[in-house]
């Protein structure tokens, strides 16, 4: 009975995650064709095929844009962490305002993203929000473009991310033990100096787990380059949805998808190692 | 009479660790029996395979003469009360005591009798709709007791069951719980590693060390003639003397400089005895059974004093000087001591 | 002891996170048709909304897959948690373990990827899922809630001690009854937490449900995504305000349910 029970899940799971990813494997060594659907196996007779694969290493376009997506993944759970760990910490200590600030980080994250990425397209352009306001105070005679560049998309992940990054820091510092902060005052350090030497340094897991937590899903993002970027942002997530969709090859995406796969699994494993010492 | 819990060979093994290493033992129906021990000693996993919660790899546990090893734990007409308390999180304190009578099957208005009756007989009134989280630890611990003794197990294991009560309430529960145990007339096993707890409370006491029963018996006995290193250290830390057993059964103790005598002959091969620290008394003049030495240090205790004295042989004793004998001697004085043969406890080899 | 900075960043990164949702809710109720500049109090937009039907057909859809895949997730998510938290060390549990966590660490696009090409690959070998639609983007939805789901139901149950399942079964429960009256209540916070997490997910997915919905498949975020390519319109400052509002009375329901609980 207890074994039946064990067999739900795990037929669910092998169905469902083991086998999609085992074929992102078969494809990124099968040929395409103009069949249906758009790819030969490599047992329909042809064998397997490394060009796939070989693409990617030897063309720059490729190797650009998983380089691009690294950094700016990066970037954004750099940027993400400098503002997370303050609020994070903050909203920790706020005492009885505790509850509410963690509800006016989490609250915007219920409009739906796409709505916000929306609400940023309305501020960013040139009739947009920010040249009116601009304009408004004589800053500015022309609209100084905002939309479609690297900056707006940086700013669109940064947004989309930040509460991601905001809950692990916030909940390693209410685990935090005040008294040694107080003890670090005792023995002469100053407010600062104690956040610094004795806070910070306890904080580290959360705070490796918090950027991880941005940088990993954000090296795949699609929709905010697409809708935010410029045309020459070719992050891995758009390259991998342009090769399955409008050049309909799938083996290249598949190939693309592994090659992202297999960068993030240092993150990945790192990411989970941390989860598991908390 | 017939036991009402008969234990046999029990063996009990985690890869290469013995939790239970071939325990036998017999509990008469309405014994309050406390098994005492380190933690790793074995007696939680006694508890967990009379219950049902572990199997043993070997040993059978019978109930009235009754094979329980193939009845599932919720079959078995034993209950326990768990450490943690183990109270339902979602359930009022009356749903949590009526919840085992609720799963026999019985009536309503009988289950609601019996509720009642335990809330009575643990004082709980009032708090019948309150949740676990609402109640203090003493009256948590009332509850679980309540929703074990109301299903009316003809054996109750208790696992710490003052364990998580502050020292003053553990006194007046304990007394209660001897209440209880004597009024309902169930045999009750229960589990600790606080030896007080165990001589205050119990009947019989069974020391347990290494997945064995180390000795079993009354607490006074227990505690007088400790019949191995083990128990006399870890009941009332006495002090253990080691030497040679001479050719008419004394204990020649170099570290005391001076021959031990018991009323009995010391067991062949025996080296070691214990020495109670209460039954070591001041003497002046040197004879049988005395040893001298230097106070190194002494120690206030409210009732007595406990003093560490250097024996000119090298060992030091703890030695309980009682108030009413009068100030004790300072430290850094010269002292003799002295005991009884039938002080003088041999330990086994 | 917060230096001021800290506090300072807080306000700030307050600021930043409420300042697209305040003005997306204030230009809403503008009769200007350019999205965010006043052009007086108007409802305007929200009548657009509720006569464009390609964007309620596609919010409907979006509701019910929501709804069914966050369903399904509770049900497969609950017993995964359950069986990690619960069945001890069993052969097989760390590949469980390791499939149960998979979607909620691999990137949108490879899992959206590969589940297209399992579907594909599935309709190729045994004739379902006859094409791609809601079922399809349904699955890949629940397959993500899933994931998240267990892991909520683990860490909620790893919170608890096993004592209290083997104290029901002490007191006379079968296993079954022990999991019914003492498992299932202690789950059911995580569960419900998981749903609307899972429900919320799918409502907000768009790169999953691009790869596997086909054309009948449109859902919300699917519609609005290829509208927002062309630019924003006013009439997503009103949808972006009802769903705020939703948001905001479904959080103070949910908070006023757990009041009173542990």
């Amino acid at each position: 009975m207890r074994v039946a029970l064990r067999l739900v899940p795990g037929l669910w799971l092998a169905l469902l995650v083991a086998a999609p990813l085992a074929l992102v494997f078969v494809l990124a060594v099968s040929w395409q064709s103009n069949g249906v659907p758009p790819y030969d196996p490599p047992w329909a007779g042809q064998g397997t095929n490394p060009d796939n694969l070989r693409l990617l290493l030897e063309d720059p376009y490729y190797r650009a844009s998983l380089a691009q997506s690294f950094v700016v993944a990066a970037l954004t759970a750099g940027l993400c962490l400098l503002l997370a760990a303050p609020m994070g910490i903050a909203i920790a200590r706020a005492g009885r305002w505790r509850n509410a600030l963690l509800a006016a980080v989490l609250l915007p994250f219920w409009t739906g993203f796409l709505i916000r990425i929306g609400a940023w397209i309305g501020l960013l352009r040139d009739e947009g929000w920010i040249n009116a306001v601009l304009r408004g105070l004589g800053l500015t005679q022309d609209a100084i473009p905002l939309l479609y560049t690297h900056g707006a998309m940086l700013l669109g992940m940064v947004y989309a991310y930040l509460p991601f990054a905001v809950l692990p820091v916030f909940a390693a510092a209410t685990r935090l033990d005040p008294v040694l902060e107080e003890a670090a005052a005792d023995l002469g350090a100053t407010p600062g100096h104690a956040f610094l030497t004795v806070t910070l340094p306890q904080l580290f897991p959360a705070l490796a787990a918090a950027f991880l937590l941005v940088f990993i899903p954000a090296a795949g993002e699609y929709v905010i380059p697409e809708l935010l970027g410029p045309p020459d942002a070719t992050l891995v997530g758009r390259v991998l949805f342009q090769e399955f969709f409008q050049n309909r090859d799938w083996p290249v995406a598949s190939a693309l998808a592994l090659a992202l796969l297999a960068l993030l699994t240092g993150p990945i494993l790192l990411f989970q190692r941390l989860g598991r010492a908390q | 009479m017939k036991p009402r819990l008969t234990l046999r060979g029990l063996t009990r093994r985690f890869g290469n660790v013995a939790a239970l290493d071939g325990v036998s033992l017999d509990v008469p129906p309405g014994e309050f029996l406390a098994l005492l021990g380190g933690s790793g000693s074995g007696k939680s996993t006694l508890l967990r395979v009379i219950a049902g919660f572990e199997t043993p790899d070997a040993g059978t546990v019978q109930l009235d003469g009754t094979d329980l090893l193939g009845v599932p734990p919720h079959r078995r007409p034993v209950n326990m009360m768990f450490q943690s308390y183990a109270l339902f999180p979602h359930m009022s304190v009356a749903s949590n005591i009526a919840y085992g009578l609720k799963r026999e099957g019985l009536p309503r208005a009988e289950v609601a009798a019996r509720v009642a009756q335990a809330i009575a007989v643990l004082r709980l009134e009032g708090m019948e709709a309150r949740k676990p989280h609402a109640l203090s630890g003493g009256q948590r611990q009332r509850v679980a007791l309540a929703r074990a003794l109301v299903k009316r197990p003809r054996l109750l294991l208790l696992d710490e069951p003052l364990g998580a009560l502050d020292a003053n309430l553990r006194e007046r529960t304990g007394f209660e719980l001897r209440a209880i145990q004597r009024e309902s007339g169930a045999a009750f096993i229960m589990v600790t590693h606080d030896q007080a707890e165990a001589l205050a409370l119990a009947d019989r006491v069974a020391v347990m060390d290494h997945g064995r029963i180390v000795q079993a018996g009354p607490p006074r006995e227990v505690y007088d003639r400790p019949s191995t290193r083990f128990v006399a250290t870890f009941l009332g830390a006495a002090n253990v003397l080691d030497g040679t057993r001479t050719a008419d059964g004394a204990l020649d103790c170099p570290g005391a400089a001076c021959t031990l005598r018991a009323e009995a002959p010391l067991p062949e091969g025996g080296t070691a005895v214990a020495l109670r620290p209460e039954r070591i008394r001041l003497a002046t003049e040197p004879g049988e059974n005395t040893a001298a030495g230097t106070v190194e240090e002494s120690a206030f205790r409210g009732e007595s004093s406990l003093l560490l004295v250097r024996l000119s042989g090298g060992a030091t004793l703890r030695v309980s000087h009682a108030e009413e004998d009068g100030a004790p001697p300072p430290r850094g004085a010269a002292v003799r001591l002295a005991w009884d043969r039938d002080d003088v406890v041999p330990l086994l080899p | 002891m917060t230096p001021r900075l800290v506090r300072v960043l807080l306000w700030g990164g307050l600021a930043f996170l409420w300042l697209p949702v305040v003005l997306l809710v204030g230009y809403a109720f503008s009769a200007s048709s350019v999205p965010f500049r006043w052009g007086g109090f108007s409802l305007r937009w929200f009548a657009a909304l509720a006569a464009n039907d390609r964007l309620l057909e596609a919010a409907w859809l979006s509701l019910r897959v929501a709804a069914g895949s966050a369903t399904l997730a509770v049900l497969l998510g609950g017993a995964t948690g359950w069986v990690l938290a619960r069945h001890g060390a069993f052969a097989g549990r760390s590949l469980l373990g390791t499939l149960a966590g998979a979607p909620l660490v691999l990137p949108e696009v490879v899992t959206g990827l590969s589940l297209l090409l399992l579907f594909v690959a599935l309709e190729g070998a045994t004739g379902w899922p006859a094409g791609r639609g809601a079922l399809t983007v349904l699955l890949a939805h629940a397959t993500l809630g899933t994931a998240y789901v267990a892991v909520i139901v683990q860490s909620r149950l790893a919170t608890r001690d096993r004592d209290l399942e083997e104290a029901a079964q002490d007191l006379g429960a079968t296993p079954a009854a022990a999991f019914a009256t003492v498992t299932l209540p202690l789950m059911a916070p995580a569960l419900a937490a998981g749903w609307l997490l899972a429900f919320t997910l799918s409502l907000d997915d768009v790169v999953l449900a691009s790869f596997t919905s086909g054309p009948s498949g449109t859902t919300l975020p699917v519609a609005l995504f290829s509208m927002l390519r062309l630019g924003m319109t006013p009439e997503v400052n009103a949808l972006a305000t009802l769903l705020l509002a939703a948001a905001a009375l479904t959080l103070g329901l949910v908070g006023l349910l757990l009041r009173g609980r542990d």
